[in-house]
């Protein structure tokens, strides 16, 4: 039986193939490894360490302190309107984009992604300077006798949402216009052909196959918004306290690390939480905008 | 689904619609009259026109002038939710996110139908295009040919005054293809509905259709039964495009008569009196004549080119004196096998005054 031996090509070739896609991932997964993982892994050892010892008493400050369940409160506030306001916002210009012609459509996710090449930090005060007292928003608005004294437009929640809403926008427009570009425009006429009216067309057959555009939008904003830091440092003037906020306090001002990494780590498992529900209506991929 | 509720079945009236893109006409002032239950078809090549007419009579595009009535109400301004139409789209146009009873009873939520009415109409609907018990079915688990089946149920629910087809058959295989021209027929035969389908498909326009609209750069060329059309084409671009047909550039001599290649064939039907002339040599109209058989008129000799063995029948092309080229079709029964040439045989073949059919270029 000397056949038997033997190693079948086919199962040598793909071997070969196999080494071969692992050698071609393998710069990738080592920087994803040793700059991703190692200091995940550290950051949650850290969250258990005090004077050298194991502690959970990083993760009691969550009960035992209102200055932490609040923050993650008002962050989660924040980042619950500014996802409202995000959706509401780009889901007509997404519409337009994906039913307009192509020259036009173009033009218009230019505009969306061009404040996008510009730092946030540039944004987050160009928007404190229009939202301030005497800022361009407040003149406008008097100048027009809208107001009698000026609106209070940043230094507080307001003012974060507003700006964070701006630089967000993005990220729902782009996977909403993803979505809405591959529903097939003769389903819309098949709709009115079959008696639907505009309205009828768009609520049951548009709006149903734009959800996972919706939902993938969605997702990323909310987590970004999670996470976001300098712009609510620069227009919440104080009185906005966000999760990343109370992370860099615990840093900078008492050298708590291990404050900081539970912090960090809660916040984690939270967006972990929040793909993990999101992909169960619909793939992972999907709302990565990989399919 | 009963035949009282197609009691006001309607005709309808396409008067002079055009429709102008930029300096492009795409629809060149058609006039159309569709009779109350009839089955008429719209063939013509790509780019004849045949989608801005369809688009036109569904609402989707606005004619740059025209009419178009529905029996007796001009429906030329109204938006497609109103027409009343029945659209079936080439690739369907199902409703991925709904099953098969969501995508039938569309028109019926459309239309703000009482909930009550729709099961009897959806069970009509569905044994109408045999998909009875398919009602849960995903759109997706569904193969190619009961697709098209929802999307004609879906068409059909609402008992619209007329349906509109456009390409429905092109997505499905050549055998699935057939069958469903038939079914189509009895269907319409069984709703008596009015029925315009657009196709490029000239052999599915015969098989189905009560009469034939041709069109060719935005007009319709010829309007007639499909077997007025195939016996009696009215240029050579109607001629070219029905049927197996070669033409061949032929002189008139008279009234009934011309000369191929010096010889000169009757026809029965006048002969156009143009300079520019086509013999419509429709394969399967040409006999074979046997072996020093020399007798009547039109008589054609030719030397064999190719002959193909196509299963049904055997196809013969025949290099005639002048130098066209023309193709013969002869039955693959015995009679068939015994006239078969081989390449350089010499052969003599026949065709009727009657077939004998004469047409003039077209513009």
């Amino acid at each position: 039986m000397a056949i038997s031996s033997a190693v079948d090509p086919s199962v040598l070739h793909e071997r070969r193939e196999q080494r071969l896609i692992l050698m071609l991932l393998a710069p990738a997964l080592l920087v994803v490894i040793g700059l991703l993982i190692v200091p995940l892994c550290w950051l949650a050892w850290q969250s258990f360490r005090q004077d050298g010892g194991f502690t959970l008493a990083h993760y009691a400050r969550f009960v035992s302190d209102d200055v932490y369940w609040r923050t993650f409160l008002q962050t989660f506030r924040i980042a619950f309107v500014v996802t409202v306001a995000t959706l509401l916002l780009a889901y007509p210009v997404a519409y337009v984009a994906a039913s307009a012609s192509r020259r036009m459509s173009i033009l218009i996710l230019a505009m969306v992604i061009l404040p996008f090449w510009t730092s946030v930090l540039v944004r987050s005060y160009a928007w404190l300077i229009l939202l301030q007292r005497r800022g361009l928003v407040n003149s406008a608005l008097d100048g027009m006798g809208l107001i009698d004294q000026p609106l209070i437009l940043v230094n507080n929640e307001l003012g974060t949402v507003i700006a964070t809403t701006h630089i967000l926008l993005p990220f729902m427009v782009l996977p909403l216009y993803a979505a809405m570009q591959k529903i097939p425009a003769d389903l819309m006429m098949a709709g009115s052909s079959l008696g639907g009216s505009p309205a009828h067309v768009f609520w049951r057959v548009f709006l149903p196959l734009s959800l996972p555009g919706v939902l993938a939008g969605t997702v990323l904003v909310f987590v970004l918004a999670l996470g976001f830091y300098i712009t609510p440092e620069l227009l919440g003037g104080g009185r906005t306290y966000m999760v990343s906020m109370l992370v860099s306090r615990n840093i900078e001002l008492y050298s708590e690390w291990g404050a900081a990494s539970s912090i960090s780590v809660v916040l984690l498992l939270c967006v972990f939480g929040i793909f993990r529900l999101a992909s169960m209506i619909i793939p992972f991929e999907r709302i990565m905008g990989a399919r | 689904m009963s035949q009282s509720t197609h009691a006001e079945k309607v005709g309808v009236s396409i008067r002079s619609a055009t429709k102008m893109y930029g300096a492009f006409c795409a629809l060149d002032h058609v006039d159309l009259e569709v009779k109350a239950g009839e089955f008429v078809s719209i063939l013509g090549p790509s780019g004849s026109g045949k989608t801005t007419f369809l688009g036109i009579l569904g609402g989707f595009v606005q004619p740059t002038s025209g009419a178009i009535l529905l029996g007796e109400r001009d429906i030329t301004l109204e938006p497609p939710h109103k027409r009343d139409i029945g659209i079936v789209f080439q690739n369907y146009a199902l409703f991925p996110h709904m099953n098969v009873a969501e995508n039938v009873t569309f028109p019926l939520r459309a239309r703000r139908i009482p909930k009550s009415g729709w099961p009897a109409k959806l069970k009509a609907a569905l044994e109408m295009v045999e998909l009875t018990g398919y009602g849960n079915r995903k759109i997706h688990e569904l193969s190619g040919g009961q697709r098209q089946r929802v999307a004609l149920a879906r068409a059909m629910i609402f008992e619209p005054r007329l349906i509109l087809m456009d390409e429905p058959l092109s997505a499905l295989d050549k055998q699935l293809r057939e069958s469903m021209q038939i079914e189509l027929k009895h269907l319409h035969r069984k709703l008596d509905a009015t029925i315009i389908y657009v196709t490029h498909d000239q052999r599915e326009a015969l098989t189905m259709s009560d009469r034939i609209a041709v069109m060719r750069k935005g007009q319709i060329v010829q309007i007639d039964t499909p077997e007025q059309l195939h016996d009696n084409p009215v240029d050579s671009f109607v001629a070219g495009f029905i049927g197996e047909a070669t033409l061949v550039p032929v002189q008139r001599v008279d009234e009934h008569s011309v000369t191929l290649a010096g010889t000169r064939l009757v026809s029965s039907k006048p002969v156009p009196n143009t300079i520019h002339l086509f013999l419509v040599v429709q394969s399967e109209k040409i006999t074979v004549a046997a072996d020093g058989d020399t007798s009547g008129p039109n008589l054609l000799t030719g030397i064999v080119h190719e002959t193909l063995y196509q299963g049904e029948s055997i196809r013969i092309f025949l290099d005639l004196p002048g130098g066209e080229r023309i193709s013969v079709r002869v039955p693959s029964n015995h009679t068939g096998r015994t006239l078969m040439k081989h390449p350089g045989d010499r052969i003599t073949v026949r065709l009727h005054p009657d077939d004998t059919v004469v047409v003039p270029q077209a513009s």
